[in-house]
């Protein structure tokens, strides 16, 4: 069976975004009251061009959950650079911000010059130009609604990031499987493997190039990296039984991993380069959905060695070992927020399977999501939304709800399932 | 139980047939040739994932209980669970008796444990359950006699579900394992 962990290249497998199942589209469906009020005007020169690029900046701003923008109908002024903005007709609209901008095209490109107004304090934030090609002009919005969030908000924008999903159609034995890399706003999805035997658990690797994933392909479970740019992918694993979970360490030379190859599941640290793997935990439990600190210096992972699944933190070197979560009996899949110090789990409470978040330093659990079927929480490297699955009807859907659960948007698609997101990295 | 030079040969062949046709059907199609890498030639050959009910029934339907059934790969192939319990319930132990009997009858045979959960709770941790799901009747049939060199086990988790739903009757179905030869 060793011939399994051999490397296999694979044929750069061709993006096709065919599928229908896959395109993802947002509806907003909770928002916050303490959304900041922005205007984003249409941009000059916008007409007739392939994307929009002041409605995919006002999408990403709606989407975060803290701007709540101004309705293009209400805009009786529409101004395309700063010295054309009037501060008393925007303040009279209630408008704290305001964003204008141009368009040039000049051959087969593209200059998107934007401006950001403070309405309130009657200056100019940001004026910059961004060049882009025709097929990259959503790239070239999502830069700017990047520069814009973090200007006013100090946090980095998240808008240009990525993510990695599954889908799932049909039932027993006919069934098929999709892992896709979409936008983070759900556009441009592209698929990147499928099979007719499942695929799940999707990690991204900490520069966003790879993927590591569990496939049942040669009818048992293994983990493979792929190469997401050019489709090239290795097997990982071929251990007996279980092999899944996998998350990278956040210098990207380790895969932590639940393998079940002696028994119980239990978790396991491979070696990227040269596949050696040592074990961490060794209980007669369950022991899986390994999680690394973004310091790298800990592991989250969920166990039953309690009872029912709760999660532990397991200090590496020390091999330390500390319960975390003690609220209610069904705790799991845990993941650390970028600064470490929160963890995002599913729990499950009265109602059902929710999104939850607990602070570290001894913080409550505050359930997130207002479903009923929500799991596998993946968080934006900025911190402040966080992917899942949920049902919509009988259909898997994603969803997102902001770290604070004053907001949340869903991805619905358009036939299928649609599951086990995964939130990219920064990209650039 | 090392890969065969044919199957070897096989897979080398059929990634280069998806380099030169490099088709939208992606690249895992052709990895479920080396799946058969234990090449026992058991059964109908199926690549037998999920269900196995449907197949096998092919040498006739009319079955008669008797001693002779040993041959004959017993036709009972799913057992169903309680929620979140791992344990083979009454009902299903002469169905799993019967599943002793054959391959204790017929040493050369090969079954493989599908452990199934419903929906319900986290996909790897589910995954977990299903697994000790399809070891607790590897348990069961190796106290019975069975040799474990005959059996194997994989958890397909909530990754298959046989039906479809968040109702409890979905949920029952879908609570199960499956004997696949």
């Amino acid at each position: 069976m060793q011939i399994l962990s051999k490397v296999w290249l694979f044929c750069a497998l061709l993006f096709i975004s065919s599928a229908a199942s896959a395109q993802l589209t947002i509806e907003i469906t909770r928002g916050s009251d303490q959304a900041l009020p922005i205007g984003v005007v249409p941009f000059a020169g916008n007409e007739g061009m392939s994307e929009d690029i002041a409605q995919i900046v006002q999408d990403d701003l709606e989407r975060s959950g803290l701007f709540d923008p101004l309705e293009r109908s209400a805009m009786f002024e529409k101004p395309s650079q700063a010295d054309d903005v009037e501060f008393g007709t925007w303040r009279s609209l209630d408008v704290r911000y305001l964003v204008v901008g141009r368009v040039q095209q000049t051959g087969n490109s593209y200059q998107l010059q934007f401006d950001l107004m403070d309405i309130s304090g009657q200056r100019q934030m940001i004026g910059e130009t961004v060049t882009a090609n025709a097929n990259d002009l959503r790239g070239a919005a999502h830069y700017i609604s990047d520069q814009i969030f973090e200007a006013i908000t100090d946090i980095r924008g998240a808008f240009s990031t990525s993510i990695a999903y599954i889908t799932a159609q049909g039932l027993g034995d006919n069934m098929q499987f999709g892992l896709y890399v979409a936008d983070a706003d759900g556009h441009n999805s592209q698929q990147v493997l499928t099979s007719d035997q499942p695929i799940m658990s999707p990690a991204w690797s900490p520069d966003g190039r790879k993927l590591a994933y569990v496939s049942f392909e040669s009818e048992r479970p293994a983990i493979y990296i792929q190469d997401v740019a050019t489709g090239q992918r290795v097997q990982a694993t071929s251990f007996d039984g279980i092999n899944g979970a996998p998350s990278w360490s956040p210098d990207g030379r380790r895969i932590a991993m639940s393998l079940s190859k002696d028994g119980q599941p239990e978790i396991y640290i491979m070696d990227i380069a040269n596949r050696s793997i040592e074990r961490i935990t060794n209980s007669n439990s369950i022991d899986t959905e390994p999680a690394w600190s973004p310091d790298g210096r800990s592991l989250l992972f969920t166990s039953d060695r309690s009872g029912g699944p709760q999660i532990y933190q397991h200090t590496l070197g020390t091999g330390e070992t500390k319960r975390l979560t003690f609220t209610g009996n069904y705790n799991a899949r845990a993941r650390y927020s970028p600064e470490g110090d929160q963890i995002f789990l599913v729990h499950r409470s009265s109602r059902g399977y929710q999104v939850a978040r607990q602070d570290l330093d001894g913080g409550r659990l505050v359930v997130l999501s207002d479903s009923t079927r929500d799991e596998s929480p993946s968080v934006a490297p900025n911190g402040t939304m966080v992917i899942f699955a949920t049902q919509q009807g009988n259909n898997g859907v994603l969803s997102a709800v902001s770290a604070d659960g004053r907001s949340s948007f869903r991805l619905p698609a358009a036939q299928g399932d649609v599951r086990d997101p995964a939130w990219s990295p920064f990209l650039n | 139980m090392q890969l065969k030079p044919l199957a070897r040969s096989l897979a080398v062949a059929l990634s280069i047939v998806v380099i030169a046709g490099c088709s939208s059907t992606g690249g895992t199609q052709d990895g479920d040739s080396y799946g058969s890498q234990d090449g026992s030639s058991m059964g109908a050959g199926t690549s037998g994932a999920g269900t196995g009910g449907q197949y096998g029934s092919t040498t006739g339907s009319g079955s008669s209980a008797g001693q002779q059934a040993d041959s004959r790969i017993p036709e009972v192939r799913t057992i169903y669970f309680d929620y979140d319990r791992d344990t083979i319930k009454s009902e299903y132990e002469s169905a799993v008796m019967a599943h002793a009997r054959y391959l204790r009858a017929n040493p050369n045979a090969q079954v493989v444990l599908h452990g199934h959960t419903d929906e319900r709770g986290t996909r790897e941790y589910n995954m977990a359950l299903g697994e000790r799901r399809a070891r607790a009747v590897q348990r069961f049939l190796n106290i019975q006699g069975v040799s474990n060199s005959q059996m194997s086990v994989v958890s397909y988790g909530e990754e298959r579900p046989a039906a479809s739903g968040q109702t409890e009757s979905a949920y029952s179905q879908n609570r199960r394992v499956v004997f696949n030869y």
